[in-house]
């Protein structure tokens, strides 16, 4: 193999400058470490080199009072022999330390078959966003400036307001993935967030209102528009809506949730259980379920990396394999699984681009991009207008699942009551509990409404935390189990 | 340093902090704190009896904070080298100068730094090698395949085992260093009957090799709790009842830390503001922070601001007996720090005497918790909302599993509501408590 093959890309180039250039490591040593890492009985090996550098602006009480920096980068390379793998990793991207992590992980295997390492060739790859730093595209002054911005008119908006918390983060990654199979790609990952969160007082009572958003672009999209403004409004909104909220009913019940961020009802019902490694293992509610109907013929259901710009998305994956819009869920019936390489080989079946892992020291694993039902038929207004009692619930804190069981919980921070078709009192947060092979096929009304999310997910699994995103319409269920505390309901 | 260069011991890395606390005074800060850590560790996954993963690990960071005046700056890197700790400083150097004044910015009072490190036998190292440990995963494992028929697959049994070094100081001249150990063995196996399958875990983890649960008795128990999961069903909505097992039991106490900590009380984020001296848990309720007990996994002999730890009571008899405060948050409140910059060090719950089956019984009927899922809490105003798995209990005794539910109330009525505590006191965190008996919550099903 030789480099000549391997240049193709503005991300290539990128990545051998910041991560190969200054310890002086040649296509030659990598290939050294392939070959060490590749002993008898290793099926697949690849070194992941990494430099990732984050900066957070914070603000409260009306300063911003903390600024920081931090960067990590280092190498992990990987020897996979079988159902086993092995993991070692430095800090330190340098020859000696790469060659003794490729000894130690190629340990995994103590005998057979001795593979060769494919020549390289440069991977395909979207372009799905810039390759800018967004640290260093937008000066200080203005991130702070922003942030200050966001608070006085924040702060302006009622009176009720008394503390706002405000924080911009950015992101700038850079990966460089080469393997036993030819794989040699690179990506460069812009990644940017805002967060608000405002606490309203009113004759003693008080609540929180949070919203945030990003993905992968530049700061200055916070600068467009009032991007910024609009989060500490919708914030505000939010936490005085809380303000007037009556107990949450308890019981079994019609919901029905809004479009977007709700989605995350399909990531962690549907999508956690779809992941290739507890489908091989049979560990998954929904493990030999394929080509079964297991939500209502209305549902569609896809994870697509390939989204520009969007939190969840990925040029290439961490293994190097180009992300894809991959159909989970046609018409109902159960269409495909996502899968990393080691899981795809295992299985059968192709990778689908969702082999992501959250640094150099940790091992990849099948994992979510942007996940989303697509919109169906009907107008939102009528899907509330149909349900005689229940709950509409538009926001969400976090949520859980038990890929074994099949049971879910996901937490409502923006909820009403519906009452004869109309959207009434709003309620206190409460956790929604369901069955995830069975809650869609309780899904009767699909919104034309769809919308993904604002870009502020982070999955985590295994100990790993990466950045996704949800979408969904309007839909209506038949039947969850909300966790208030009123018997009213 | 390269992955064959020589581990750097507690003196390196207080050397390269007190290099970082020198380069920030020269470029003109007016204090500075810094700290470094190192550490190497070994898990190993078996899973069907087959390895499934070998992982060798070697993390290292450093944190610099620097404060030109009133303005802060921080800034870490990965790399020990020379040259990045030396860009790191001069980074956190950079962001001061875009930060606002903030009156209560600043070092810990030099008072209150911690003088002397006590030695809490933190650092037990096992000599466990790849093949031996793979050894201890199956063993563990296999236990757990061997026990009961029902067992018909598994995610597999774990062995870690950690062994570190950190170093702190500041520009007051505090410099200081230990190192420690942590190791673990867990084990996580699916038990089905028909279509059904459930799945649950258990675990054990110590400083010191020894301490830890035989890799068997892990095994059996992960698969006794899956078997014991079959058959779960949805109840009907109720008020009830809950008891919370020891190793749950621990999250209401954190509920409590963290709505009487600096950060939610100065932000006026807590339910709990304003609420030293006053009841805040039932009488029976006594919790006691011990920071330097030996060999415990949340023992510190100082805390993220250098300053001293040292023994306290946080809750006597249901009443609040102090908060915990950072010295920046205590500063905020107009009060003291409490040495807790970074969290709390060993809270350990008082009983009341009773062993886990006199709950049961003092609980009559009721749900006993053993999952919860979700973090389904608001922190300003104490709702409280979790998923929930365990078992209905009648006269006293485990009637049926449960499944799909939710329990729910407002966490000042739940702490309020505690009835009694164990003495079967849960070691494996940096809360030690028995099982906690409260006597009402709704549970939300069919």
């Amino acid at each position: 193999m030789t480099g000549a093959t391997t240049t193709g890309g503005t991300a290539v180039t990128i990545a051998r400058q910041a991560l190969l250039a200054r310890p002086g490591i040649g296509d030659s040593d990598l290939d050294r470490a392939l070959h060490k890492l590749l002993r008898a009985g290793v099926d697949a090996a690849d070194l992941y080199f990494q430099v990732s550098r984050h900066e957070a602006w914070a603000l409260e009480d009306g300063i911003v009072k903390e600024g920081s920096h931090s960067i990590e980068q280092g190498v992990g390379v990987r020897a996979v022999a079988g159902e086993k793998t092995g993991l070692a990793y430095s800090d330190d991207i340098v020859l000696p330390a790469l060659l003794e992590a490729s000894g130690a992980a190629g340990a995994i295997s103590r005998a057979g078959q001795q593979r060769s390492v494919q020549a390289w060739r440069a991977a395909g790859g979207h372009q799905l966003y810039g390759a800018a730093d967004p640290i260093a595209a937008l000066p200080d002054d203005d991130k702070v400036a922003l942030l200050r911005r966001v608070d006085e008119a924040t702060r302006a908006i009622d009176p009720r307001v008394k503390q706002v918390m405000a924080s911009l983060v950015a992101v700038h990654e850079i990966m460089l993935v080469c393997g036993s199979d030819g794989v040699f790609a690179a990506d460069v990952r812009p990644l940017v967030r805002m967060n608000v969160s405002v606490i309203v007082e009113q004759d003693g009572r008080r609540e929180q209102g949070y919203t945030g958003g990003g993905g992968r672009f530049a700061l200055a999209e916070f600068l467009a528009g009032d991007r910024a403004l609009a989060m500490g409004r919708e914030a505000v909104r939010q936490a005085l809506v809380a303000l007037e909220s009556v107990p949450a009913p308890a019981g079994e019940m019609v919901v029905v949730l809004g479009p977007g961020w709700p989605g995350i009802l399909l990531h962690e019902a549907i999508g956690h259980g779809l992941e290739g490694d507890f489908n091989r293992k049979g560990t998954s509610a929904f493990s030999t379920r394929l080509g079964e109907q297991v939500a209502s013929s209305l549902c569609t259901i896809v994870d697509d990396g390939t989204l520009p710009g969007r939190r969840g998305s990925l040029n290439v994956d961490d293994e190097g394999t180009p992300t894809q819009q991959t159909m989970l869920i046609e018409n109902g019936r159960l269409a495909g699984y996502i899968q990393d390489k080691l899981n795809a080989r295992l299985m059968g079946v192709a990778p689908t681009g969702n082999g992501r892992r959250e640094s150099f020291a940790h091992l990849p694993l099948p994992r979510m991009t942007n996940t989303y039902m697509l919109p169906g038929p009907h107008a939102p207004e009528e899907i509330v207008a149909s349900v005689q009692k229940g709950i509409y619930a538009s926001n969400f804190g976090g949520g859980e699942v038990d890929i074994t069981s099949g049971k879910f919980v996901f937490s409502a921070s923006e909820a009403y009551l519906i009452e004869n078709g109309r959207i009434g009192a709003p309620i206190k947060g409460a956790t929604l509990v369901g069955d995830g092979p069975s809650v869609l096929r309780k899904v009767s009304m699909v919104g034309n409404d769809l919308r993904l999310d604002d870009g502020v997910g982070t999955c985590g699994k295994e100990g790993q935390s990466v950045p996704v995103g949800v979408g969904q319409p309007t839909l209506r269920i038949d039947g969850l189990t909300v966790g208030g505390t009123s018997s009213a309901g | 340093m390269s992955a064959n260069s020589p581990k750097p011991g507690v003196a390196d890395l207080q050397e390269r902090v007190a290099g970082a606390l020198a380069l920030a005074k020269r470029l003109g800060a007016s204090e500075a704190q810094a700290a470094a850590s190192f550490s190497t560790g070994l898990t190993v996954n078996v899973r069907m009896r087959e390895v499934e993963t070998l992982e060798f690990h070697r993390d290292q960071g450093m944190g610099v904070t620097v404060y030109f005046g009133k303005r802060k700056g921080s800034a870490s890197t990965s790399d020990l080298g020379a040259a990045a700790l030396e860009e790191t400083v001069r980074k956190a150097c950079a962001l001061a100068k875009y930060t606002t004044e903030d009156a209560f910015a600043g070092l810990a009072d030099p008072a209150r730094l911690a003088r002397h490190v006590p030695d809490l036998d933190l650092r037990h190292p096992w000599s466990l090698d790849a093949d031996a440990a793979i050894d201890l995963a199956t063993r563990c494992e296999s236990a757990a395949l061997d026990a009961d028929a029902r067992i018909t697959n598994s995610e597999g049994a774990g062995v870690s085992s950690h062994d570190g070094y950190r170093a702190q100081g500041n520009s007051h001249g505090f410099l200081a260093g230990y190192s420690d150990t942590h190791h673990s063995v867990s084990c996580a196996v699916i038990a089905s009957a028909g279509e059904q399958m459930e799945r649950d875990m258990d675990y054990t983890t110590a400083r010191h090799p020894d301490a830890l649960e035989s890799p068997v008795a892990v095994g059996r128990e992960a698969a006794r709790c899956a078997c014991a999961r079959l058959g779960a069903v949805k109840i009907g909505t109720r008020t009830a009842p809950v008891l919370y097992p020891a190793r749950l039991a621990r999250s209401l106490v954190g509920h409590l830390v963290g709505a009487v900590s600096g950060g939610a009380l100065y932000r006026r984020s807590s339910f709990l503001l304003d609420s030293l001296g006053t009841a805040v848990m039932a009488p029976c309720m006594t919790i006691d922070e011990h920071p330097h007990l030996p060999r415990a996994l949340a023992s510190a002999p100082y805390d993220d601001d250098g300053v001293a730890t040292a023994d306290r009571r946080v809750v006597d008899r249901g009443v609040l007996q102090g908060y915990f405060l950072s010295s920046y948050s205590a500063r905020r409140l107009g009060m003291e720090t409490t040495g807790n910059a970074g969290g709390a060090h060993n809270l350990v719950v008082a009983d009341t005497g009773a062993s886990f089956a006199d709950l049961l019984a003092e609980m009559g009927s009721g749900f006993l918790v053993t999952e919860l899922m979700g973090s389904g809490i608001n922190p300003v105003t104490g709702d409280y909302s979790r998923g929930a798995v365990g078992f209905w209990v009648e006269g006293g005794e485990l009637r049926y599993p449960v499944s799909e539910v939710t329990i729910a109330g407002n966490l000042r009525d739940v702490f309020h509501g505690i009835a009694a505590i164990g003495t079967d006191r849960d070691l494996r965190g940096g809360i030690q408590t028995g099982s906690i008996l409260v006597r009402e919550m709704t549970v939300a099903g069919s």
